[in-house]
């Protein structure tokens, strides 16, 4: 496989200009003889799907949910970044861009991340535009707070429910043009294989999860905009139904898939409580510029918060860090958190967690003003853990939360089979080894408005592909293939639930490849992950039947791709050895516990490609060439 | 805890459906409620038992999938909470739970506790947007907005389109929610031009899709997980009188 970026030659700072007037397009006239199917309705596929059916192209969009509204993209809560400069800080496109890049840990495509940077501003004006309620101050100007890993207030915020509002936007307009009939929309509709006719992608099949009813759909070219894979690990901060199948299904159709193992733990979520763990749910990021992270200096020190004088109180990132203090990038807080818990500095009935304090913040500014910026997260608080944060400081442990890895894209959006386009999370392109904090909606947003509505253009009217139909056989040899995986599934009849499986798959995986892992723990883990793979196509139960609706089918789908999957994740990161943001192996450490980068060997994009079943994957690689940065060592100190 | 639980069992749309007794043993108190019936639906799927079909995605009440009726209440009847929000340490050992789907001919029950909400994605395709494509939008400070009613529009945005609101009113009225809708982009600069037709094609959909009237019980807002203020309803009220008596001046009387 040969992997060509096509990053536009030229300065940095003019390749999207540059390459926007070199795109070829299509003349408005024809563009309605194109279909597109949208894969997913979150941020990234609401908005492409809006925006291509304006532009005139017929739009076909699916997601599992019941509606769109419904993605979980939803769940953002702190912000979105954007390079206004509205603060008069010092803020601009170069800033965020290299913010972005160093945040990464020098790990993302320059030319990509660059021209993120670029459009940020023009996400901020259209969703103001379609009425998203932002922050404003009483001037009438709109508000920003700061981040972690940044020094400028460049987000933007809706309270702590941003990427809701910014997904109702997207929606909203999607729904204009559901009712314009530019876009037929199928919700509770799966994708389970994508289609491929001579070497292009032209369609994908789908189940209808309320009848069960299998179909194929072609179309001009396929948009994946179906998210992470964070739960690979069983417990993570993503939706219960978030899952990797279409892109694991993509992959095994030769789409290669970049760089899995850069896996981001977020520093501030609520601590298990117990086995029935169904999900794990994130306090945003937000609240650590007020709040201060402290365990105690004693080991298993079991007295009450208040009977701990300040003197015994440890805020060890701002001991460590203390210009970025408690708003270190995600990578490095979470690690620190690991750290004092590892020494049994731990606090909760568990020892796995440490204290995010806002007395300080209360006496600071008082309680009203707190409650006004942070009152639905200390309510969520409660709700789920029984406690005040008002009267008590919380409680917080990393847990899963973004998966910078994901299909390999090229400038265009375009994964390596043509036709077949990838936005958001699940591509690899922007973000590196590490994600920046309310950079996520930025990068659905900008992929979805501002990028692929040009670059999807360019590739059909170069592309010059014929039409195909569903009669094509190569679509009904997929649907063969999905009835016939059904039946497999449901034939088992062994003695283990779904869940039980996946719960297992993800102890291993958050034990051997979770915030820290080593040669050691990840051969272990691609010996495990085989043996319970085997187990599960000979002892997994899924009950019910497939004409209908099985929630238990639709589980055991999903993790069969994980129990794939999660080989993939193990075998790059045994790979990759070195230390760079999420990825962080034992063995490459500096003396002080940070991340050892080794530039010489792996400043490279992996990308997997897939070589058949049962045979190994093959590495590719795409050296990362700085043009315009100096790669550095990231320090936060 | 131990509790029974009294749960609709209903195979599809066609079918009769009937309350069925299960048993939930050692129920513990930090367990969320959707979490005590995953635990028994893994006992049910290990018994070679049919699990109970519930909708739930988030899980963190946002993103308004979940939607069922415990004990009559929908979500369960714990203030500005969604069912998967609600933990067990608000039940007691030895109680007996109803659980039971959405009730309204609007939302029909596709299997369990499921039901079909898309009457709600076409009122929103009505009219629920501001018709602004993609590239054209002007600087977003050239348009200030005040704060008051900045944080108005939030209040009304916030609402999760779970159907609660159907749930709990006797007539399934959707007033709540296209109230929400209506006031949020009445109240802010960008909603102005398409402000009247708004308000009337989406009440429009609102009546055509079944959904009853709003008699202001205002039992809506007392089960809103978003608290969702029933001012809303007074406003579009308000919004919708004004559309139809432009409307008629415009045509010249209707």
């Amino acid at each position: 496989m040969k992997l060509d970026s096509k990053i536009p030659s030229g300065p940095l700072a003019q390749k999207w200009d540059a390459h926007r007037f070199a795109m070829k397009l299509v003349n408005p006239a024809n563009k309605r003889k194109y279909d597109v199917i949208v894969v997913g309705t979150g941020l990234a596929g609401a908005s492409a799907a809006a925006s291509m059916a304006e532009l005139g192209y017929n739009v076909k969009a699916f997601c599992y949910q019941d509606s769109a509204r419904r993605a979980h993209s939803i769940a953002a809560q702190g912000g979105i970044n954007a390079a206004k400069n509205y603060q008069n800080d010092g803020d601009s496109i170069y800033r965020l861009f290299y913010d972005t890049i160093k945040g990464g840990d020098f790990r993302a495509r320059e030319a990509n991340v660059y021209r993120l940077a670029q459009v940020s501003v023009n996400i901020i004006d259209q969703c103001a535009a379609q009425g998203v309620p932002f922050a404003r101050e009483y001037g009438g100007l709109l508000s920003n707070r700061s981040f972690g890993g940044a020094q400028v207030s460049r987000t933007f915020y809706a309270r702590g429910q941003t990427g809701q509002q910014l997904l109702l936007g997207a929606y909203q307009a999607l729904s204009r043009q559901i009712s314009k009939g530019a876009v037929k929309m199928f919700p509770r509709t799966e994708m389970l294989d994508l289609v491929v006719v001579d070497g292009h992608a032209r369609g994908i099949i789908v189940r209808n999860m309320v009848t069960g009813e299998v179909s194929a759909h072609a179309a001009d070219a396929v948009v994946l905009a179906t998210g992470g894979y964070g739960n690979v690990f069983y417990l993570s901060t993503n939706a219960r139904g978030c899952n990797v199948t279409a892109s694991w299904r993509a992959y095994k159709k030769g789409a290669a898939i970049a760089n899995p193992c850069y896996t981001q733990i977020h520093p501030t979520c609520i601590p298990v409580s117990g086995d029935h763990q169904s999900k794990l749910t994130l306090m945003s990021e937000s609240l650590r510029n007020d709040g201060r992270v402290w365990v105690s200096k004693k080991k298993g020190d079991k007295r009450a918060v208040r009977d701990i004088p300040e003197e015994d109180r440890d805020y060890y990132l701002e001991r460590k860090y203390p210009s970025f203090g408690n708003l270190a990038p995600r990578d490095i807080s979470s690690r620190a958190a690991k750290e004092v818990c590892d020494e049994g500095r731990g606090v909760g009935a568990t020892g796995l967690g440490v204290y995010l304090d806002f007395a300080d913040a209360i006496k600071r500014i008082g309680e009203s003003q707190v409650r006004e910026r942070y009152g639905n997260l200390f309510d969520m608080y409660e709700k789920i853990t029984g406690e005040n944060a008002y009267q008590q400081p919380m409680r917080i442990y990393p847990a899963v939360h973004y998966t910078m890895g994901g299909t390999w894209v090229d400038y265009n959006l375009m994964s390596t089979i043509p036709g077949l386009f990838v936005l958001g999370e699940a591509n690899f392109s922007d973000h590196g080894a590490n994600r920046l904090g309310a950079s996520a909606l930025m990068q659905g947003l900008a992929d979805g408005y501002f990028v692929l509505p040009y670059t999807i253009g360019d590739y059909f009217a170069t592309a010059k592909q014929p039409k195909v139909q569903t009669d094509n056989p190569e679509f009904k040899k997929a649907v063969n293939g999905i009835v016939d995986l059904t039946k497999k599934l449901l034939s088992i009849q062994g003695k283990r639930t779904v869940n039980s499986f996946h719960k297992e798959l993800g102890a291993l995986m958050w034990e051997k490849c979770g915030m820290a892992r080593n040669e050691k723990s990840l051969q272990e883990l691609l010996r495990q992950i085989p043996v319970l793979r085997e187990e599960f196509w000979k002892n997994v139960k899924v009950s019910g039947e497939g004409n209908d609706l099985n929630q238990d089918l639709e589980h055991a789908g999903r993790v069969a791709d994980f129990l794939e999957f999660g080989e993939l994740l193990a075998m790059d990161a045994l790979h990759r050895r070195e230390s760079c943001g999420g990825h962080f192996r034992t063995e490459f450490q500096t003396d002080d516990g940070e991340a050892k980068r080794d530039d010489a060997n792996f400043s490279y994009v992996a990308a997997w490609e897939y070589a058949g079943q049962g045979k190994a994957p093959i590495l590719n690689k795409e050296p990362l060439v700085y043009e315009e940065v100096h790669m550095s060592t990231r320090s936060y100190k | 805890m131990n509790l029974t639980l009294k749960v609709w069992r209903q195979k599809d749309g066609r079918s009769k459906g009937k309350l069925v007794d299960y048993e939930a043993k050692d129920v513990s108190e930090d367990m969320s409620f959707l979490e005590m019936l995953d635990v028994v639906n893994e006992g049910l799927i290990a018994r070679g038992e049919d699990p109970i079909a519930f909708d739930s995605d988030c899980r963190e009440g946002i993103c308004g999938t979940c939607s069922m009726v415990i004990n009559g209440k929908a979500h369960g009847g714990q203030y500005g909470t969604t069912v998967c929000q609600l933990h067990m340490r608000h039940f007691h050992d030895g109680e007996t739970i109803t659980i039971e789907p959405w009730r309204a001919k609007s939302f029909p029950i596709l299997k369990d506790l499921i039901t079909d909400r898309s009457a709600f994605d076409r009122i929103i395709q009505a009219g629920g947007f501001v018709s602004v494509n993609t590239g054209g939008a002007p600087d977003a400070n050239s348009i200030p907005v005040p704060k008051d009613a900045a944080d108005a529009a939030m209040d009304a945005a916030a609402c999760i389109g779970c159907g609660a609101c159907v749930a709990a009113c006797k007539n399934a009225s959707a007033m709540l929610f296209v109230s929400a809708k209506v006031s949020q982009l009445a109240l802010l600069p960008q909603g102005q031009p398409e402000r009247e037709r708004r308000v009337l094609n989406m009440v429009k959909t609102m009546d055509e899709a079944g959904f009853g009237a709003c008699t202001v019980t205002g039992s809506c807002e007392a089960v809103c997980p978003k608290n969702i203020s029933l001012d809303f309803i007074a406003r579009m009220n308000r919004e919708y009188g004004k559309a139809i008596l432009k409307n008629s001046c415009h045509a010249g009387g209707a």
